[in-house]
């Protein structure tokens, strides 16, 4: 780095006087040269780990292959076939989809009535801002731990509610098939929600406070204000607060992995940790599950984008952080 | 009645909305730091009082299970590695990222907006589909197991959130001073590097925070690259030794909350000392 830094001319403006032509050809040839030079290493790291490695499941996909010797099994859509047909795979995908919605009906809600009403001038409001956020910051694995512990037979939880006198409310709560999925639910609901508090207090800022003061002239009430004019106007932050739940919630891993591993009986399994669960080792078998979760998570991203955020992707995807 | 409303007009109106948006907010505080301050209150206790009393409060606060895992090369070990990875990732990262940025930000050629959509696309390739095959592909390269088999995928795998968060960033920087700086002589490569990156130097951090991070905090990618290509395990990451040591040492309570709120504390400092960086890097490279 300092060796390109050692020697800029200073003292050739004049030079570009003469031949413009030539000039013109080399500079043209120093430009590529340049563009390779700062692009390239990006390129090539981006395409053989990322564009790569989900190419190569489109094609291991196809065969029976245990990840050792060569590759010569092709049995064509056979491990789709089996996937699909796998009733325990079929409930992980129900699973998936059941925490993408139950996310967006409970999470988005709640995200936004706190949001407005912690949008003003607070004493503290630094700090709870910051409190609010402890959860999405810690690791989703050591999250995931604490709750594990909290939440076993004898844990934090089930004696707390023995303490207050409500006994009849202990359970396993990760371990009973019929309420493991939506335990699972309420500790996600509890890592991600600060995130979406936080997102949607940030799209308040952007609201004018002009449009508070014109509504309350008018005679609007509080409720209506919001109604009719904060929640139209959050209404881009509240997309693509969609938008970055559902893609999460499709790839849900690391959570369950380390609370239930899936169980019990599959009650809170998902696309990624039944790849993962079967894909070692039979390495074929774990890239088609892992085609059909890129296929599924893809054709949720590009049907929401085309309906739903239209207007907004472009000034997300362009404009960034200033 | 009369009186009284009166009586509380000419001193201060009770704002009742106040009273709601503290309790809202109590409320919300409460939810969020409750569980983790259990775990770190119950690594104050011993495993025989957790056992008699899982609720209970530390009598008396012992710091035998904090001490036990402070002295425990296992855990040292876990940070020397999480620290080593998630700088290399950010360095990786920055760097390669903030050059390629640079050139879709600051040249004109054909395919530039081809290569920043394709850079784009990656936000639509998870890891999770690529994890499988990548730790094939890494195997086969020889790098299976190592530190630089894990920082490699990372670097790639966060490329797309720093060159989208970067190139508008980039862009902003004045035409002028690029003119100004060609005038006086210097090359576009002096250019980058003596004026678009210590202007850029905001940015740079945001993405840099953001990295760190999602490397400190990744599973994934350490449990197929890490612990299946066979590192030793006093080098794996905090999150996978976490993980490994609750379920070596489940029958001690006490030293599992104490692991587990010691491995918060890493996460828990840098997001306070950067929180304006994360926030804003969050909020504002998805809002705009």
């Amino acid at each position: 780095m300092t060796v390109t830094q050692a020697a800029p001319p200073l003292a050739t403006a004049p030079e570009t006087l003469e031949a413009p032509a030539r000039r013109k050809r080399s500079t043209n040839s120093r430009k590529w040269l340049e563009i390779a030079l700062f692009a390239g290493p990006a390129l090539i790291v981006f395409v053989a780990f990322v564009i790569l490695p989900v190419a190569l499941a489109a094609v291991y996909s196809l065969y029976n292959w245990n990840g050792l010797g060569p590759l010569d099994r092709f049995i064509g859509i056979a491990n789709y076939q089996r996937a699909l047909s796998d009733p325990l795979f079929l409930q992980a995908i129900g699973n998936n989809i059941t925490i993408v919605v139950a996310s967006i009906l409970v999470q988005g809600p709640l995200a936004i009535a706190v949001a407005l009403l912690l949008n003003r001038r607070l004493r503290g409001r630094g700090i709870i801002r910051a409190l609010i956020f402890v959860p999405y910051v810690l690791a989703e694995v050591i999250a995931g731990l604490s709750w594990k512990l909290l939440l076993s037979p004898r844990g934090g939880v089930n004696a707390l509610l023995e303490a207050v006198g409500l006994e009849h409310l202990t359970r396993p709560w990760l371990a009973d098939p019929d309420i493991a999925l939506w335990v699972m639910f309420g500790i996600l609901t509890w890592k991600y929600l600060g995130f979406a508090i936080l997102l949607m207090l940030a799209g308040l800022q952007g609201v004018p406070q002009e449009l508070h003061e014109a509504a309350a002239i008018d005679g609007a009430n509080w409720w209506q204000t919001q109604w009719r004019i904060t929640l139209p106007l959050l209404g881009p932050t509240i997309r693509i607060w969609i938008f970055l739940s559902m893609i999460g919630s499709l790839q849900l891993f690391d959570m369950v992995w380390v609370t239930t591993k899936g169980g019990p009986v599959g009650a809170t399994n998902t696309m990624a940790v039944y790849m993962i669960q079967y894909g070692q080792g039979q390495y074929g078998y774990g890239s088609a599950i892992a085609v059909i979760l890129f296929v599924i998570s893809l054709a949720v991203a590009l049907v929401y984008q085309r309906f739903a955020m239209r207007r907004d992707l472009a000034g997300a995807v362009t404009s960034g952080v200033r | 009645m009369t009186t009284t409303t009166t009586a509380i007009k000419t001193r201060k109106p009770f704002d009742w909305a106040r009273l709601w948006i503290y309790i809202v907010a109590l409320t919300a505080i409460a939810v969020s730091v409750g569980p983790v301050a259990y775990i770190w209150i119950g690594g104050f206790r011993t495993t025989a009082d957790i056992n008699a009393d899982p609720a209970g409060w530390p009598d008396p606060w012992s710091l035998d299970s904090y001490a036990r895992v402070l002295t425990s090369e296992r855990f040292w070990g876990s940070v020397f590695s999480s620290s080593l990875v998630a700088a290399g990732t950010t360095a990786g990262v920055v760097l390669l990222g903030v050059m390629a940025a640079f050139v879709i930000a600051r040249y004109t050629f054909r395919g530039r907006g081809g290569l920043y959509a394709l850079f784009a696309a990656g936000l639509m390739f998870p890891v999770t589909v690529a994890a499988l095959p990548l730790s094939i592909l890494l195997r086969d390269l020889g790098l299976h197991g190592t530190f630089l088999g894990l920082i490699i995928p990372q670097v790639a795998f966060a490329l797309p959130t720093t060159i989208i968060i970067l190139v508008p960033f980039l862009r902003a920087i004045p035409s002028e001073l690029e003119e100004a700086a060609s005038i006086d002589g210097a090359s576009r490569i002096g250019f980058f590097w003596r004026i678009m990156l210590p202007l850029s130097g905001p940015g740079l951090i945001t993405v840099g925070v953001l990295a760190f991070i999602a490397s400190w905090n990744a599973y994934l990618l350490p449990l197929l690259l890490m612990a299946a290509g066979g590192m030793p395990q006093e080098l794996w990451t905090l999150p996978l030794g976490v993980q490994q040591f609750s379920t070596q040492y489940s029958a001690d309570t006490g030293a599992v909350l104490a692991y587990t709120s010691l491995s918060m504390i890493p996460a828990l400092a840098f997001f306070l000392v950067a929180e304006k960086r994360i926030v804003g890097g969050l909020t504002g490279a998805v809002k705009g």
